[in-house]
């Protein structure tokens, strides 16, 4: 088991709202778990918990079998990637220093990438196909080549599993799929996926394990399949949602039912 | 060979000439053979006269202006760094309203030089200090928080040394306050430069040493936990090396402004944002800019004009063809 989330609640200081209640979850090796929610679920709060970049109210969280609380920055950071939702950073590194700054978690305090860090994170945009990208200003790329440069970063380390905050938010269509390409092979080398999305449809494509957050900040878990129907949808978003069979795909599919 | 190290080698062998023009040049002109032959001690048939006015004089202020503009660009680099703010400068946390409270303080109290050194140095880490207690009071470690406290520390800073400068004596007291605030390299000893060159150079050096974590913690405080640093460690530490290297430059010759912005701005655009490059190019440029700068200002009248002035009057025009080749990038 990679993570073992017990009995969990979150709530913001001085603030007498629950945002995560009672979550009770598990990861274990080369899972896909996504996430979907309504906009302040508290779904990105359940993966800052995961990253101990929030301290939770109370609850337990297990990382590879140790308590997270006991583990240094450097000993998460080994174990758990980390892609962030898109956002432009101050400084124009290259896109190959970006990717490099995954090596950290393994590089002493005082210690600078060397040749072997500097190969180890071109083969990672290379394995993106983003190789021809590794000079470029990391503030000059799209966005859709920004979010894979973020996988790459979080690849570099080999961590046991990756978790993504709405890695396809601000993508577009096309590219959006190219993304869960990549997750879903990520998950095929053997890494555990975290994500979380506003697509249920995301959700289906991926498959394995789903996982729905109420407004209340409540959990429920399972199999996508058995999890994702059109009452549970429906209810989580409030909104009229068909959970379709289309044949020609051989799939399920998420839609609305109108306007 | 690479284009950093390059550019970092071309500004060492331009410093290298500035140094030695600088030494000439002045009220009593020198020629470059003899100040060399002065330094290296071989001073045989060269003038009393010569010997004491560039071992005496120039040397000393020399050296001064180059260690401070190496200070000041090198905690601007890393400040910009740490806040991700690339319009920050050293004086962020209230270190240069501090010092300038302390030195004040020590003129009022009829002082003498050493003291107001002394006093402009403990203005200064303590103004710091305080900035940074703020936020543990309110247990917000957010970098915002940071911010708002240098902000409110710089005002009470402003306010005491206006008081200050209201209950001095106009005649003398206030015109020191005044000559001290805009800076100058003209009292600076031998001795001074002793005391400062290992508080400065130390630190810069411990900068350099933990670059990489610099650079990490340059792209957001979230991620570089994510990826495994100790962020609050680093921050302190690169905040309290910054600080002693500015509250240093600050005793020894007032305040002086623009170069703590302008020289990092100039470096990330010659060699990108990674500071393991830029400190040392920062360091270099910034030591020859104050150094030119200084010249400037002893040779150009008869009466010395203080730094501030010049570094002003040429910063801003610097800034502008900064801004002008940053347009697309700024939104």
């Amino acid at each position: 088991m990679i993570y073992e989330i017990q009995q969990l609640n979150y709530r913001y200081p001085s603030s007498d709202r629950m945002i995560l209640c009672d979550i009770d979850m598990s990861v274990s090796g080369g899972e896909i778990l996504t996430i979907l929610g309504k906009n302040g679920a508290g779904k990105s709060t359940l993966l800052m918990c995961m990253l101990r970049l929030l301290k939770p109210a109370s609850g337990k969280i297990m990382l590879d079998g140790s308590n997270i609380n006991d583990l240094s920055e450097r000993d998460i950071a080994k174990t758990v990637g980390y892609v962030p939702q898109i956002h432009i950073p101050s400084f124009p590194f290259s896109v190959l220093e970006f990717v490099m700054m995954g090596t950290a978690s393994g590089l002493g305090f005082f210690e600078k990438p060397s040749k072997r860090e500097r190969e180890i994170s071109y083969q990672a945009l290379e394995a993106l196909g983003i190789d021809s990208l590794s000079d470029k200003p990391y503030t000059n790329i799209s966005g859709g080549e920004r979010q894979k440069a973020t996988i790459a970063r979080a690849i570099v380390s080999k961590p046991q599993v990756i978790l993504f905050d709405e890695p396809t938010a601000h993508l577009d269509y096309g590219s959006q799929l190219l993304v869960l390409k990549t997750i879903k092979e990520l998950s095929e080398k053997g890494f555990s996926i975290v994500i979380t999305t506003h697509n249920p449809d995301h959700a289906l494509l991926l498959g394995g394990q789903s996982a729905l957050m109420s407004s209340e900040g409540s959990l429920v878990v399972g199999k996508t399949d058995d999890i994702l129907t059109q009452e549970s949808l429906s209810r989580i978003y409030d909104t009229d949602i068909r959970l379709e069979y289309i044949d020609t795909l051989c799939r399920k599919a998420c839609i609305y039912s109108n306007l | 060979m690479k284009r950093p190290l390059m550019l970092i080698l071309l500004f060492i062998i331009l410093l290298v000439l500035a140094f030695i023009m600088a030494m000439c040049m002045g009220k009593y002109s020198v020629t470059p053979l003899d100040s060399l032959r002065i330094i290296f001690s071989k001073t045989e048939n060269i003038p009393e006269m010569s010997i004491n006015v560039v071992l005496g004089l120039r040397l000393p202020r020399i050296l001064a202006s180059m260690l401070i503009g190496a200070a000041l660009s090198v905690s601007g680099t890393v400040y910009q760094s740490v806040f991700r703010n690339p319009l920050v400068s050293p004086d962020y946390l209230g270190v240069t309203g501090g010092a300038t409270v302390g030195a004040a303080a020590a003129i009022l109290l009829s002082m003498g030089t050493i003291y107001i050194s002394l006093f402009a140095f403990i203005g200064g880490i303590g103004a710091m200090m305080l900035t940074m207690l703020i936020p543990v009071l309110l247990r917000n470690n957010a970098n915002v928080m940071l911010v708002m406290a240098g902000i409110i520390v710089g005002a009470a800073m402003s306010s005491i040394l206006g008081f200050l400068k209201y209950i001095a004596d106009s005649d003398s007291q206030l015109a020191s306050i005044v000559y001290w605030t805009m800076g100058s390299f003209s009292y600076i000893s031998m001795s001074d430069l002793l005391v400062a060159v290992p508080i400065i150079l130390i630190p810069i050096l411990f900068l350099m040493s933990i670059s990489y974590q610099i650079d990490i913690l340059s792209i957001g405080e979230d991620e570089a936990k994510t990826l495994g640093v100790n962020v609050t460690l680093v921050r302190t530490l690169v905040l309290l090396s910054a600080t002693l290297i500015t509250a240093c430059s600050v005793c020894l010759a007032g305040t002086i402004g623009w170069v703590g912005l302008i020289i990092p701005h100039l470096g990330r655009l010659l060699v990108g944002p990674s500071t393991k490059r830029l400190i040392p190019l920062a360091a270099v440029t910034g030591a020859l800019f104050l150094l030119i700068v200084d010249t400037v200002t002893r040779t150009i009248s008869t009466t010395e004009m203080p730094v501030s002035i010049l570094t002003g009057a040429l910063g801003v025009p610097f800034y502008c063809w900064l801004l002008y080749k940053q347009r697309k990038e700024l939104i």
